[in-house]
């Protein structure tokens, strides 16, 4: 590109949110640069992980059919945690089964790389290995940004630099973040040999299993841990909130939470005979896109989990949908933009009208107390050990006559834990 | 699998591709900030410890680039940046 040229956009960082903005953009003719610091598109991408395909299927209507995903879930597992036992509740269902499949595991290294391949064949331009460094700001408005020791001249720039998002705070959209609204997730990847796995875990072809566990897995900390099959491999870790692991007694470092994670019973069966084969660590953004002054300024918008759209409700934790949703919508507000020739705040104004009168915003105000009211450590504490409790009692048969069961159930529901039952449950009723 | 496989191991499974400077520096003056003690039990690398004369060191080889110790310790303890376009760490699954 020669002197004084410039994009239509350039887009920062190849993730799910970039790559969405890019595939939109370049479909409707314009001309833009994608910046990716990585080796390769995904190769700084972390997951759990799952995607839940219905709100985004008709965003990108040709995609589907062919994307490399892992395995459609059709058995859903809850598994409450307490310290020498676990009571888990199995959801299984036909229509878990049918097409459209509703969720799929994913693996993102896989799926970001091919995201950025169907990008490219709609035209836009894609450069790995470069990290940006800057945004060049004229007049207050953003034209570009500094990457690599040059400057690239755009009408608009689309932030999708992930969770940390240092160009939303370069910009002014975004504080510096407080770590109340983060968390962190730790995983491994272990292959496992494909028929032992879809034996282990009931699979018939290419149906997969998710579950997720709460209480002792992170000793009592805001988080839990997750299991998704992948085609051979498992994708097994913990999510914990960063305050309480950084703040919060007892004082356990992050990768021992793992570690015992994986020597629990429950979990050590299921992965055993695996390799690992990767270790890695990404921050969650769990204060939604509450914790921005604004999605967009003049020549900028943001989009992803930089924009903080993640969202974690107990039985689902959501991000990749967002993230391909909202980039979708950051473009179409280029294009309409693009349209009127007005890449001012006020021409992008467009994006918050566009999410507003999607699943995105409807979902983040539906839920807007629901971290709130899921930091509650009673969650994480209490719960478990209660019901695990109740299960011990009930099934156990003791050398004598053995107790009534009402009895049994009630020595655990004292008046002061109904009572706090019903706090909670008044609580619960926001989400 | 393994009963216990260490956190240097498990960093082993990993791709790494080296960049020229540390990418993460404890700021002059600031090793001795007791947030970089929560450091130590957040960074999922394991690559923040304690020596010796009680402050604490960085280790940067294994970084995961999750950001977990910048938010707890903060830019005025942290200098913090992504490493250099094409470096560090390469996820082959993610």
């Amino acid at each position: 590109m020669g002197e004084g040229e410039q994009f239509d956009a350039i887009v920062v960082g190849a993730g799910l949110a970039g790559l969405a903005a890019a595939y939109t953009l370049a479909d409707a003719g314009l001309e833009v640069l994608v910046l990716e610091r990585g080796d390769y598109p995904g190769a700084k991408n972390v997951t759990g992980g799952r995607i839940y395909l219905n709100p985004i299927r008709e965003l990108f209507p040709n995609l589907w059919p062919k994307a490399p995903l892992e395995r459609y879930i059709t058995h859903e597992e809850l598994c409450m945690m307490a310290g020498e036992r676990s009571l888990t509740v199995r959801y299984q269902g036909n229509e878990l089964g049918q097409e459209p499949h509703q969720s799929c595991s994913i693996l993102r290294s896989k799926f970001d790389r091919w995201l950025a391949r169907q990008a490219e064949r709609k035209g836009a331009l894609l450069v790995s290995r470069t990290r940006v460094d800057d945004i060049i700001l004229t007049e207050g408005k953003v034209t570009g940004v500094r990457a690599g020791g040059e400057e690239l001249r755009a009408r608009v720039v689309i932030a999708c630099d992930g969770v940390m998002s240092f160009i939303a705070q370069k910009a002014g959209l975004k504080s510096p973040a407080d770590p109340a609204h983060y968390a962190v997730g730790i995983k491994e990847v272990i292959e496992l040999d494909r028929q032992v796995l879809e034996d282990r875990f009931n699979l018939e072809g290419d149906e997969g299993a998710a579950r997720m566990y709460m209480g002792a897995v992170t000793a009592g900390k805001f988080g839990g841990g997750f299991l998704y099959t992948n085609r051979d491999s498992i994708s097994l870790g913990i999510v914990a909130g960063i305050e309480d692991l950084a703040h919060q007694e007892p004082y356990i470092k992050a990768p021992e939470l793992l570690d015992a994670f994986k020597q629990r019973p429950e979990v050590a069966q299921l992965i055993q005979g695996g390799e690992a084969a990767e270790y890695s660590a990404h921050v969650i953004p769990e204060g939604g896109p509450g914790t921005m002054h604004r999605l967009y300024g003049d020549g900028i918008l943001v989009a992803g989990d930089a924009a903080g759209f993640s969202m974690n409700i107990g039985i689902t934790v959501r991000g990749m949908e967002y993230a391909m949703a909202t980039g979708y919508y950051a473009a179409r507000a280029v294009i309409h933009a693009r349209e009127r020739g007005d890449f001012s705040a006020a021409g992008l104004a467009v994006y918050e009208t566009l999410l507003h009168d999607s699943f995105v915003m409807a979902d983040f105000q539906n839920f807007s107390s629901s971290l709130d009211v899921l930091k509650n450590p009673r969650l994480f504490r209490h719960y478990p050990e209660l019901v695990g409790g109740i299960a011990r009692d009930l099934y156990q048969v003791p050398a004598g006559s053995k107790a009534r069961l009402f009895p049994t159930v009630k020595k655990h529901l004292s008046m002061a834990e109904l009572w706090a039952m019903f706090q909670d449950y008044r609580r619960m009723k926001q989400i | 699998m393994s009963q216990a496989m260490g956190l240097k191991a498990k960093l082993g499974l990993n791709v790494f591709i080296a960049d020229q400077d540390p990418h993460i520096r404890i700021k002059p003056g600031q090793e001795a900030d007791p947030r970089l003690k929560k450091a130590i039990i957040v960074c999922p690398a394991g690559l923040y410890s304690e020596n010796p004369e009680g402050t604490v060191v960085l280790s940067i080889d294994g970084c995961l680039e999750c950001g977990t110790c910048l938010l707890v310790c903060g830019s005025e303890v942290l200098e913090w940046n992504y490493p250099g376009g094409g470096t560090g760490v390469q996820y082959r699954f993610g």
